[in-house]
């Protein structure tokens, strides 16, 4: 039942964004307020295991919460319908995985 | 409202012609008391156009058959007073949204009650006719959901006035899918596993905004939003248990 898979899919990852997304506000205005310089801040991602599950599974819930959305939205307000949908949303879904995931290494590997 | 030289309130009545590819014409009609949109409409058959198509038999608000979409908005027409609708004296009446037209105000119900057979909305039953008739609690939850919906008159109205139905046509819509809930809260019926695996595919129950139109328009006062995030709620339960 892949309606029913996806239904849930966005719900459980939108719970998970919730919390996320909030953290991530907060620490970027933390992060900003004393004038941390791009070093100082890879200073601190650097070989930090927390920093790379936080963003990791931030990534995670994104890329699977977006194309799940994007699928609704296309289905209902461009009339696009079928596989090439599937396939199209399921490489969006690719695409910000594959970009987040590398960002996210970037940072703290 | 317009005033004849008699003396006579009249109201003016737009009321589409044609198909897809009809125009709304303008009559003027007697402004009675108590009077409903049903009447005005059967006025215009009765005196001015003879060949008006629209559709009704009860006029009580039992048969479901009357909808139309009045001042834009889906209503029963036989319990519609004018009083309570008409702006400044002006009624625009046309066919029911959101299914195809036939001829001026008569619409095809069929893909609506197609999706009632695809939403699984037949009983199948746990007893033959042989066997005792099952003892149901109306005290029980479920039962209490299920007769929270059943009073439906299959009158389409929230069918028309559902976003989701206009922007999808494999959306059930919210009649067939209270249909279904209550089905699913019924112990007598014998295939809830494939009742929900019917709301769950393509266009079924997840497919719903929960804008709540469908409760905001429903004449008899029925909720099925809340019916459909119930359908929601059953076959995640569904699915997490592998049932689905």
């Amino acid at each position: 039942m892949l309606e029913a898979r996806l239904y849930l899919l966005q719900r459980a990852s939108a719970m998970l964004l919730a919390p996320l997304v909030l953290a991530h506000l907060v620490m970027i205005l933390f992060a900003i307020e004393g004038g941390l310089s791009a070093a100082e801040i890879l200073g601190r991602t650097r070989g930090s295991l927390l920093w790379a599950a936080f963003y990791g599974l931030f990534v995670t819930a994104v890329a699977l919460h977006a194309p799940i959305g994007l699928r609704n939205i296309l289905r209902e307000w461009a009339g696009w319908r079928g596989r090439s949908l599937d396939l199209a949303t399921f490489g969006f879904g690719a695409l910000l995985l594959g970009l987040g995931l590398r960002a996210v290494i970037a940072v703290t590997a | 409202m317009q005033d004849t030289a008699n003396g006579e309130e009249m109201l003016n009545v737009e009321i589409w012609r044609g198909r897809d590819d009809g125009a709304l014409q303008t009559y003027c009609v007697p402004r009675r008391a108590s009077q409903t949109v049903l009447d005005v409409v059967t006025w215009v058959q009765r005196h001015a156009e003879p060949a008006l198509a629209y559709r009704f038999a009860c006029r009580v608000g039992m048969c479901g058959s009357c909808a139309m979409q009045v001042n834009g908005k889906p209503r029963w027409t036989c319990r519609t007073h004018v009083s309570r609708v008409a702006e400044d004296g002006h009624l625009r009446i046309e066919p029911l949204a959101n299914l195809p037209r036939i001829k001026d105000l008569a619409t095809d119900m069929a893909p609506f009650f197609e999706k009632w057979r695809d939403a699984r909305g037949r009983h199948v039953p746990t007893r033959t006719r042989h066997e005792p008739m099952a003892t149901v609690s109306s005290e029980s939850p479920a039962r209490k959901a299920a007769d929270a919906g059943i009073e439906c008159i299959n009158c389409a109205v929230c069918y028309a006035a559902c976003d989701v139905v206009g922007w999808d046509e494999t959306y059930l819509g919210p009649a067939a899918l209270n249909r279904a809930w209550t089905l699913a809260n019924d112990e007598r019926d014998a295939d809830k596993a494939g009742l929900l695996r019917a709301v769950s595919e393509s266009g079924g129950c997840h497919s719903c905004h929960s804008h709540g139109s469908c409760v905001e328009h429903c004449p008899v006062g029925l909720n099925p939003t809340a019916g459909i995030a119930g359908l929601k709620r059953m076959t995640l339960a569904a699915l997490m248990k592998g049932a689905l």
